[in-house]
């Protein structure tokens, strides 16, 4: 009798007025499409991870026995916390992050702002030119810029070489801000962009009052915009902090000619070397670890600014 | 001006020097001026970029267009569909669906891969198109972005008039809202196309036969290899320039979609 159904409900002034709406079945068909993937392919491995990350490969009699995995508890965890390279990759991402991200975004910043006055000509071109870069994946802007590091091919190397200096961009020092730099240039124009949005949203209007209380440029920029356009510089922080502890490509690309990044450079690295070692629980319980310090950092910051701004 | 200007050369930079290295001759890319041009060779590079190892560079563009821009096209419809339900739709459970979507926003896909490459050699389908084209096409994001245009481009009114004429709702969201929503659909379909593009990790972790690799990883295969065959050099900056040249180009035609799908992602 189903078939009959469906027509007598959605086609006609049965339906109360204003409320209600499709019948379960439709609404099912719309959500399900991507709400199967959505399961299949973000909850349930981030349920597996978690299964696996407190499990424990043990083996019966010895190092020739036969092994078999089982219930752990927290000894995964326990192993990450230990490893000194964990902490070593953590080490570096923070100092990476700490640096990067306020110099990116202040940039940006500093972009939009400029973007926004009247003053500026070729408004498109700066534009476009900042955002470019986006386009470009992580891996194609790594090795473009490693032919820019490279001692030998390099027109940047030379250049410096003329006024006497000789930088070695792939030394054991400069190769995390060599890193640095790239997701500095892949990622300042779309923060930037994210910015100029809302500036341009801010009622012109209220410069106008400013100005008659005798404002100059800079006070309403500091004064005014950037308070305003507060929640997207937290959102553009969020963005980026998240896309700190993801950290793989970019130093993946520059470890292929600087022999000054190890395999466990940044805590995806390492996870992705302990899984190539057959270690997979041990690789679960980094890549949760990861997740949960994305997580809360991002979460954390969310909370701090909201209550300090108010916003 | 003059701090605009040094940004501009700054973001320009890289990708001027890619064109310049691409039109040399392998033999004069270290002994002339990275900047300057010489002798003009692109077309005997990109000749040698698609014949090399059998022509396995164009295989990997015609991954890259199933994985980026049919996954993207995929994911743009699913996203469109469980977007507008969301925004149009009353439904029990409605707010909580939503935010277990927005949870998912922050899950990162490099977490998820190793986790999804154990799942999938469980069941076979590691090393095959699906281990990569399938996660893909999942964009919680794309979902937040059609909800909040579909809120803001189709007025219910409308959708209530198409009841009483008496067309179903998914004649309803084809023939009319998804026409209201095309702009934003461009702008779904460009991020997640991008999100694709940029995730090196995903097909790095499931891919082993190096027929089935996108550009990016094929590449990052090839620079891996120039210590050992310096001769590729030329190739990986050839191949760069190819892979992204007709991107920025369609960017560039496209920039009123991406403006403001950053300003609706922004608005917050």
């Amino acid at each position: 009798m189903t078939h009959i159904a469906p027509r007598a409900v959605t086609s006609g002034g049965r339906r109360r007025p204003g409320g209600g709406g499709p019948r379960a079945g439709t609404v099912i068909a719309f959500l399900t499409p991507f709400f199967l993937p959505f399961v299949l392919f973000y909850l349930v491995p981030v349920g597996y991870a978690l299964w696996q990350s407190f499990r424990v490969v043990r083996r019966t009699g010895g190092q020739y026995g036969t092994s078999y995995t089982t219930f752990g508890g927290f000894d995964q965890y326990t192993q990450v916390f230990q490893n000194s390279e964990f902490w070593n990759s953590i080490g570096r991402i923070g100092l990476f992050g700490i640096v990067q991200v306020p110099v990116m975004l202040f940039v940006a910043l500093v972009m939009a702002l400029l973007l926004d006055t009247p003053l500026l000509k070729l408004k498109a071109f700066f534009r476009i030119t900042a955002f470019m870069p986006y386009a470009v994946p992580g891996v194609i802007a790594a090795i473009m810029w490693s032919y820019l590091y490279s001692p030998q091919l390099s027109p940047v190397v030379d250049l410096f070489q003329r006024i006497g200096l000789h930088p070695d961009f792939l030394g054991p020092g400069a190769v995390l801000w060599s890193a640095a730099n790239v997701s500095t240039w892949l990622w300042t124009g779309y923060n930037m962009l994210i910015m100029y949005s809302a500036l341009q949203s801010i009622p012109q209007e209220l410069y106008e009052a400013a100005k008659i209380d005798g404002a100059t440029n800079w006070t309403i920029a500091w004064r005014i915009k950037v308070p305003i356009i507060a929640p997207s510089i937290v959102l553009t922080t969020v963005f980026s902090i998240i896309g700190t502890l993801q950290l793989y490509a970019e130093p993946a690309v520059l470890r292929q000619i600087s022999s000054n990044i190890s395999s466990t450079f940044t805590p995806n690295m390492l996870a992705y070397a302990v899984a190539s070692g057959n270690n997979y629980q041990q690789a679960a319980a980094i890549s949760v670890v990861i997740a949960v310090i994305t997580f809360v950092l991002s979460f954390g910051f969310m909370r701090l600014t909201s209550k300090k701004a108010g916003l | 001006m003059a701090l605009m200007f040094l940004l501009a050369v700054y973001f320009l930079l890289p990708v001027y020097f890619l064109v310049v290295a691409a039109t040399k001759p392998q033999g004069e890319l270290a002994t002339t001026n990275g900047l300057a041009f010489s002798h003009f060779n692109l077309f005997e590079n990109l000749r040698i970029l698609f014949t090399r190892s059998d022509g396995v560079f164009g295989r990997w563009a015609v991954n890259t267009v199933i994985y980026a821009v049919l996954g993207a096209a995929v994911g743009t419809l699913i996203s469109a569909l469980c977007g507008y339900a969301l925004a149009k739709f009353r439904f029990r459970g409605r707010e909580f669906l939503f935010s277990v979507v927005l949870g998912g926003v922050l899950v990162p896909t490099t977490a998820l891969a190793l986790p999804l490459f154990l799942l999938f050699s469980a069941t076979g389908i590691v090393n095959t198109y699906l281990a990569v084209f399938l996660p893909s096409i999942v964009s919680p994001f794309g979902v937040y972005l059609a909800r909040i245009f579909a809120n803001a481009a189709v007025p219910q009114e409308l959708i209530e008039s198409a009841r009483l004429d008496g067309a179903g709702e998914f004649r309803t969201f084809f023939s009319v809202s998804s026409r209201l929503m095309t702009p934003a659909l461009v702008t779904i379909f460009l991020f997640q196309f991008v999100a694709i593009w940029n995730n090196f990790f995903l097909p790095m972790v499931m891919l082993q036969k190096e027929s089935l690799f996108p550009i990016t990883l094929g590449l990052y295969e090839w620079n891996g290899q120039t210590a050992r065959a310096p001769l590729l050099q030329e190739s990986v900056i050839t191949g760069s320039l190819v892979s992204i040249v007709p991107v920025i180009i369609v960017f560039i035609l496209l920039q009123r979609f991406w403006r403001t799908g950053l300003a609706a992602g922004s608005l917050k």
